[in-house]
């Protein structure tokens, strides 16, 4: 309790309290302790489950999701919802294999091939522009943000399958002469071992966890989140904060769509259908409230890491992927219900601090 | 609604609440009242607020159930599980927020919870007719079958009597019932009201009109900070016997500050128009005032007077419809909230749970709020400056708490409040707007609000702070700007007596 910054991200859900309550230390850790059952049960149903080489795999399949549910937090946390993130992934994907193959322009009579850092940033602007389609939506013609994200999923989806009138790019990988190689990259290299999508998650993570912790912006998050009328008189700009988080979410699923499609090798146009679900779910999962103002990166990590790791825990164990959709829902509903007893226990004065409070003179 | 059997007629008491505590944590609302609504007559409860009628009355039918104490209903002891259960013993309430659906038609909502069924559905003619037997009743030209959001606001109170009416109550209570009704809605209520208790009613009544209030009250009940003060009968009392007895000996809320000249004017409101709830109305009427550095003005009105929405045009939440506010002499009219403040405009609303505080954010990071972005150094915030600043305000403003870090839930009302007020005070505002601060905090914590608030003053900064108790009006203001329909009624020196208050906000009008 000596420093504030420590305590003032305890008192957002942390992981590890400072309390000796065995219950509450297991309610504030689920999302922890959850992960840490799912690998030791999976270990003992199979002998190819615990090893680096596998977690690694895993990881680099969790990544997709936990950028998206990064992204997905930050707008749950201002108290909105982005429905589009899948459409988004979709539509990046495209984009890259649209500019991969060239882009002929007959006024000119030339064929460009953009570099692969150009497709990069052109993929992210993209998914930018929908995110501010999405805010602007909302914080000025104030859309519901269930309405609002929903429509732009719909035309975002429709936008790609009209781009490859339904069809898949397959040539990602570029060519020398060209130079436009190195998208593979994204998908398949690995540094230090580890691979790049895992990395680009724990860059963001990083980022991410910067912002909420130590910018004005991201005070003006949680605050415009837990109470939008009094962020405003306090001056924040809240209509702003609102924008900027729907344009960043859409930057994060702009990121996921590259890589998923990098590591697929084909960029189609319904790749990342239903990823919005899993992503809002790994929010949930890791404590955020849907209501706004309360969550974390560290517990949207671990909700990432818990829906992953049992999915691909299913799989190798070669369960139905029937029964891994009734799972994946159990542990859903599961975790919404204990962030409903985590914040009907925080929404009354703590018991414990009183004595302190009416003793001590300030 | 036929005559009610003869033995409801005699003048004696129907319902009686003896020894009635309400606490709320370590607030007491009620401290042990006696309490007696008299068959067939109007018994008016008198008090500011604060003062517990509220709270009585959610208790007397049923809405809250009491700490302590007992309720007798004709003799026998009872106990209302819920407003259900004390309907069906005949006492409804018609409070002071309408408990209507907007969506639904006047019919819709007169029998919500308890249509009239036949074994195919609902009766929807019988309803209608009955609903409309209640209108001419009540001498309203209302369709049933309009839709409540479609009524101005008097219209809807007159809905939410007529569903009170067509239970056949014994016990009427109405909170505020004329704070939304013209002079001739008035009227028409009165003679409801007299028609009722002539066929044996028993009618409570609560209204800050006190001359209305004792037109056509029998009874008259005083409360004071939880404690009934007086009770008298109609007829032996005066106007200046009910204010002397709601107000009482003071505590002590401080004296302007002295001793300073004022300096320039901080804030100039010239011409503000507020648009209100309903087209073609004014909520604040070219209003203009100018307010001195160092100088405190209270702006004391009844509900409706028009002071949160002059508070929250100035701030910039409301847009105007017309005039200019001027922040030591620059035109601030088209900035925003933040911009607002920046250039020193300070807002601490009336409602803090709802525009005050971040529930989900502890002490500290409430505290910063507002000034957040003085702690940025390059991109990041500085904890170390951050902390010094709550440590600073905690100890400005008094906050007791175990420290920045405790959830605001943790904290009373009064410091709640003290935290809202230093989160302002840390963007070093040039003047800064108060609306109703001492409203749900105790008496000691309003006396310290008030003591902080004029040893800012006496800084310099100047203070403007909203209230509709007149107790707060004679305290640390150097002036009262009384408010009255949107427009300045009087202004009163700090020597002002409260009846002249009174008098000049309308509540001594009659209607």
């Amino acid at each position: 309790m000596s420093n504030t910054s420590q305590t003032l991200q305890r008192s957002r859900s942390g992981l590890f309290s400072d309390g000796f309550d065995i219950g509450q230390m297991l309610l504030k850790g689920r999302a922890f302790f959850a992960l840490i059952a799912i690998i030791i049960v999976f270990s003992f149903l199979s002998p190819y489950y615990f090893s680096v080489g596998n977690f690694l795999t895993m990881a680099s399949h969790v990544a997709i999701y936990a950028i998206l549910a990064m992204g997905m937090l930050l707008v749950i946390l201002n108290g909105g919802i982005d429905l589009s993130v899948g459409s988004t992934l979709g539509l990046s994907g495209i984009i890259a294999g649209f500019l991969m193959q060239g882009v002929t322009l007959k006024a000119l009579g030339v064929t460009l091939y953009p570099s692969v850092w150009v497709v990069v940033v052109l993929s992210c602007a993209l998914g930018a522009v929908v995110g501010l389609v999405n805010g602007v939506l909302i914080a000025r013609f104030k859309v519901p943000a269930f309405v609002a994200t929903l429509g732009v999923m719909y035309v975002v989806r429709g936008i790609a399958l009209l781009i490859t009138n339904g069809l898949t790019y397959n040539n990602l990988s570029g060519q020398a002469d060209l130079g436009n190689t190195g998208f593979n990259w994204l998908g398949f290299n690995r540094l230090f071992n580890v691979p790049i999508g895992v990395l680009v998650m724990i860059v963001i993570a990083i980022i991410g966890s910067l912002m909420l912790n130590r910018t004005a912006f991201g005070r003006w998050l949680y605050a415009s989140g837990g109470n939008e009328r009094a962020a405003e008189l306090s001056g924040v700009p809240t209509k702003r904060v609102q924008i900027l988080v729907y344009m960043a979410s859409g930057v994060c699923a702009a990121i996921a769509g590259l890589i998923l499609s990098s590591q697929l090798t084909s960029a189609g146009p319904t790749a990342g259908t239903s990823y919005e679900l899993t992503a809002i779910a790994a929010v949930v999962i890791g404590g955020a409230a849907l209501t706004g103002g309360r969550g974390n990166i560290r517990g949207t990590l671990l909700g990432a890491f818990v829906i992953g790791f049992l999915s691909d825990g299913l799989v190798i164990i070669g369960i139905s992927s029937y029964w891994q959709t009734v799972f994946t829902g159990g542990v859903i509903v599961l975790a919404v219900l204990l962030n409903a007893v985590q914040y009907k226990k925080r929404a009354k004065p703590a018991p414990k601090a009183s004595p302190q409070q009416t003793g001590k003179p300030a | 609604m036929d005559q009610l059997p003869s033995s409801y007629l005699a003048p004696d008491v129907v319902l009686s609440a003896r020894d009635v505590v309400k606490s709320y944590g370590n607030t007491h609302a009620l401290k042990g009242v006696n309490f007696d609504i008299h068959r067939g007559k109007v018994t008016t409860l008198f008090g500011e607020n604060g003062a517990g009628k509220s709270t009585l009355m959610k208790i007397l039918s049923g809405v809250i159930n009491p700490t302590s104490g007992t309720i007798t209903l004709d003799g026998k002891p009872v106990h209302f599980a819920n407003s259900t259960e004390a309907r069906d013993h005949g006492i409804s309430i018609i409070h002071q927020e309408l408990s209507l659906a907007p969506n639904l038609s006047v019919r819709d909502n007169i029998f919500m919870g308890r249509e009239i069924m036949t074994p195919t559905g609902v009766n929807f003619a019988e309803e209608a007719r009955q609903a409309q037997l209640l209108m001419e009743e009540l001498e309203e030209e209302i369709d049933p079958l309009t839709p409540v959001e479609e009524l101005r606001l008097g219209q809807q109170q007159i809905v939410e009597i007529a569903r009170a009416l067509s239970v056949d109550s014994r016990i009427l209570i109405m909170d505020e019932p004329t704070s939304a009704l013209s002079a001739s809605e008035v009227e028409v209520l009165f003679k409801v009201i007299r028609d009722l208790t002539a066929r044996g009613v028993s009618i409570v009544y609560i209204s800050h009109h006190l001359e209305e209030a004792l037109q056509i009250t029998d009874y008259a009940v005083v409360l004071r900070d939880g404690n009934i003060t007086a009770t008298a009968e109609a007829r032996d009392i005066d106007l200046e016997w009910i204010v002397r007895n709601m107000v009482g000996e003071n505590f002590d809320l401080g004296s302007p500050p002295t001793g300073y000249e004022f300096g320039e004017v901080a804030l100039s409101i010239r011409d503000i128009s507020v648009p209100g709830a309903l087209p073609d109305t004014l909520s604040v009427d070219h209003l203009s005032l100018d307010v001195r550095a160092g100088e405190i003005v209270c702006i004391y009105g009844l509900m409706g007077a028009g002071r949160t929405e002059l508070l929250e045009c100035v701030a910039g939440r409301v847009q105007k419809a017309g005039g200019q506010v001027l922040l030591e002499g620059r035109d601030v009219s088209r900035l925003t909230i933040a911009q607002r403040i920046a250039e020193g405009l300070a807002l601490v609303p009336e409602d803090r749970q709802r525009d005050g505080l971040v529930q989900t954010m502890s002490v500290g990071e409430n505290l910063s709020l507002a000034s957040i972005t003085n702690f940025v150094r390059g991109l990041f915030l500085s904890t170390g400056l951050e902390r010094s600043l709550i440590q600073q305000s905690i100890k400005d403003v008094t906050v007791k708490t175990s420290g920045g870090e405790a959830p605001i839930g943790s904290l009373s009302g009064g410091n709640q409040q003290k935290v809202v007020i230093g989160k302002m005070l840390a963007t070093h505002p040039r003047v800064i707007m108060l609306d109703e601060p001492s409203r749900g905090i105790d008496v000691g914590a309003k006396a310290e609000v008030f003591k902080l608030l004029a040893e800012r003053a006496k800084t310099g900064l100047a203070v403007i702070y909203s209230t509709s108790e007149v107790g707060e009006c004679l305290s640390i203001a150097h002036r009262i700007v009384v408010m009255s329909r949107g427009k300045i009624a009087a202004e009163f020196s700090a020597d002002a007596t409260k009846e002249e208050i009174m008098a000049a906000s309308g509540e001594a009008v009659v209607a």
